[in-house]
């Protein structure tokens, strides 16, 4: 009874990734995703970068889908 | 390097999960666009207003402009999704890298769509006025901000509360303190109701539910896809094999 075998350990302990490896990453991708979600979202609505209403009529349907406020 | 891997397959997951919210929003939300635009367009002959100028034709918008918006929307979530994955994975409790992808797409579907689609839900064309867009674009995107800081609070809350009372009850108190802080907030934040008198219910209510089944569809695709991709990468495997022979 003494050599009880161990049991394998099927799942591996996750670790976490260093915040100072994720930063930079997350930095620029937050701000270029910001941007996307923008031109997607509320370009031409209640702001406008671009003049005119080429992108809002372009990308009207899935606005109104995604849910973000339009027109 | 771990990093770097998990956002290449973010925004790659990201990117298929747009192709299936195509296919969702094709088959439950154009029906009833075209339905509200039909409606719109009745209503502007009653009032005897001219019809809005096209800028963009109908099938360009419902095939080409639909697809670039959430094939735009999906890779940029996809790549959000795996920047919360890195920051989340190891520091959530003991869940693997399909789990960790999963908890953090269901808390990104819920911080930027659900919260806000509860208060201010998705409409149709034809419904809202043009004078009121500022205000509404500030209220949505402000619950959407509040949303999702209020979902960060909880989940940091959760991991606080877990030493002293374990995980099962530490994630009970955070969900709690989150619905009782959403709901203070939906009660002092201004309601919105736009909808004309004698706009039909039924598309009004398949719209909203095609809205949310694209939204849900995109943020499924994106926890489930991203978790297997990841587990199989050079850099997440590197990263284990690393950090535990420390």
């Amino acid at each position: 009874m003494s050599d009880a075998v161990a049991i394998p350990v099927a799942q591996p302990v996750p670790i976490a990734i260093p915040i100072r490896e994720i930063l930079p990453w997350a930095i620029f991708l937050a701000l270029i995703a910001l941007q996307m979600i923008y031109f997607i979202g509320a370009e031409q609505g209640a702001a406008s970068v671009i003049s005119g209403t080429f992108v809002h009529e372009f990308v009207h349907d899935a606005r109104h889908l995604l849910g973000f406020p339009c027109h | 390097m771990v990093v770097r891997d998990l956002l290449t397959r973010g925004l790659l997951a990201g990117l298929l999960a747009g192709l299936l919210a195509l296919g969702v929003a094709e088959v439950l939300g154009e029906p009833q666009v075209s339905r509200a635009i039909a409606v719109e367009s009745q209503l502007f002959k009653q009032e005897h207003k001219a019809p809005t100028p096209v800028v963009v034709s109908r099938d360009v918008q419902s095939t080409a402009g639909l697809a670039t918006g959430l094939l735009v929307i999906g890779t940029a979530f996809g790549g959000l999704v795996a920047l919360a994955f890195a920051f989340a994975y190891g520091r959530i409790g003991r869940v693997g890298p399909k789990g960790t992808s999963l908890a953090v797409a269901a808390a990104g579907f819920v911080a930027i769509y659900l919260i806000p689609f509860l208060k201010y839900p998705a409409n149709p064309p034809s419904i809202g006025q043009a004078t009121t867009i500022d205000h509404r674009t500030e209220i949505y995107f402000g619950l959407m901000l509040i949303s999702i800081l209020t979902t960060i609070g909880a989940v940091i809350l959760g991991r606080r509360l877990t030493t002293r009372f374990g995980a099962w009850n530490a994630t009970l108190i955070a969900a709690g303190a989150f619905v009782a802080v959403i709901a203070v907030v939906f009660v002092v934040m201004p309601g919105l109701n736009e909808v004309p008198a004698g706009f039909p219910a039924t598309t009004l209510w398949r719209f909203r539910l095609g809205s949310l089944a694209t939204q849900l569809a995109l943020w499924t695709a994106i926890g489930l896809i991203l978790g297997p991709l990841t587990e199989r990468s050079a850099g997440y495997r590197r990263h284990q094999a690393l950090a535990a022979s420390r």
